[in-house]
């Protein structure tokens, strides 16, 4: 696979509803060189096309993880290398 | 200081010997154990699945006890969380906080829940008996008692 110019391949992983809207557990891409915050991949999400974009009309809902870390919406993407989305946890 | 993500059950009495074993300088443990209802907002609940992030859990629990021992003086402390498919009746997570004293070993375990339940990447979906299956909304008393935690901390 030829990368070019472009960034290094990251995985996507879904989680709950998330995981069945998208019918995706987990991806691997490189994401478009203007998607760099968590803010610009949710709304990057929702122009995929379906089913993306019903998965990802209320992005309020949804929660991402950078690295296995929470991350907040202007967290950089620079670097990092699994990305998760997922809805707000319900455990315990 | 342990935690353990495990589709399988845990027994209360057999964690608890084997997290203070090691140290007679415990003066008292405090344990929850949080359970399967057999309803859900009225309804009558079949079983309930639970999934999580294989790496991001262990992650984040770990950082949810370091976290504890930098508030409370601990001595032990253990989180056991299941997986999978549950039953109502069945155990879902175990937190057993050890401490010199009450007052720590009690806040730590409340402490530990809290943020649990509003960090740790774990999602409940719900069949009830009539067929319907739904994912649980989070609720906003569990982020303002993880909220309030936080606050404490920025006064001191």
């Amino acid at each position: 696979m030829t990368k070019d110019a472009k960034g290094p391949e990251v995985t996507l992983r879904y989680f709950a509803w998330l995981r069945e809207k998208t019918g995706t557990s987990e991806e691997r891409m490189v994401l478009p060189p203007e998607v760099t915050t968590v803010s610009d991949l949710l709304r990057w999400q929702a122009t995929r096309g379906h089913p993306f974009d019903i998965a990802f009309t209320k992005t309020e809902t949804i929660r991402v993880a950078l690295d296995h870390a929470h991350a907040k919406s202007g967290a950089p993407l620079a670097g990092v290398r699994e990305i998760a989305f997922f809805p707000p946890v319900t455990g315990g | 200081m342990a935690v353990r993500v495990d589709t399988s059950d845990f027994d209360v009495s057999e964690e608890m010997a084997r997290l203070t074993a090691q140290d007679t300088g415990i003066g008292g443990i405090a344990i929850f154990v949080g359970k399967v209802r057999d309803h859900a907002s009225g309804q009558d609940l079949a079983s309930m699945t639970l999934e999580h992030y294989p790496g991001m859990t262990e992650a984040e629990l770990e950082r949810i006890e370091t976290e504890a021992r930098k508030r409370f003086k601990l001595s032990a402390s253990l989180i056991v969380h299941r997986v999978g498919t549950l039953k109502p009746g069945d155990n879902i997570v175990l937190v057993i906080a050890c401490a010199p004293h009450r007052q720590d070993a009690i806040a730590a375990s409340e402490f530990l829940m809290d943020y649990l339940k509003t960090r740790a990447p774990f999602w409940k979906k719900e069949a009830l008996t009539n067929g319907e299956a739904h994912w649980v909304d989070a609720r906003e008393s569990d982020a303002g008692a993880a909220a309030a935690w936080h606050h404490k901390q920025t006064e001191r």
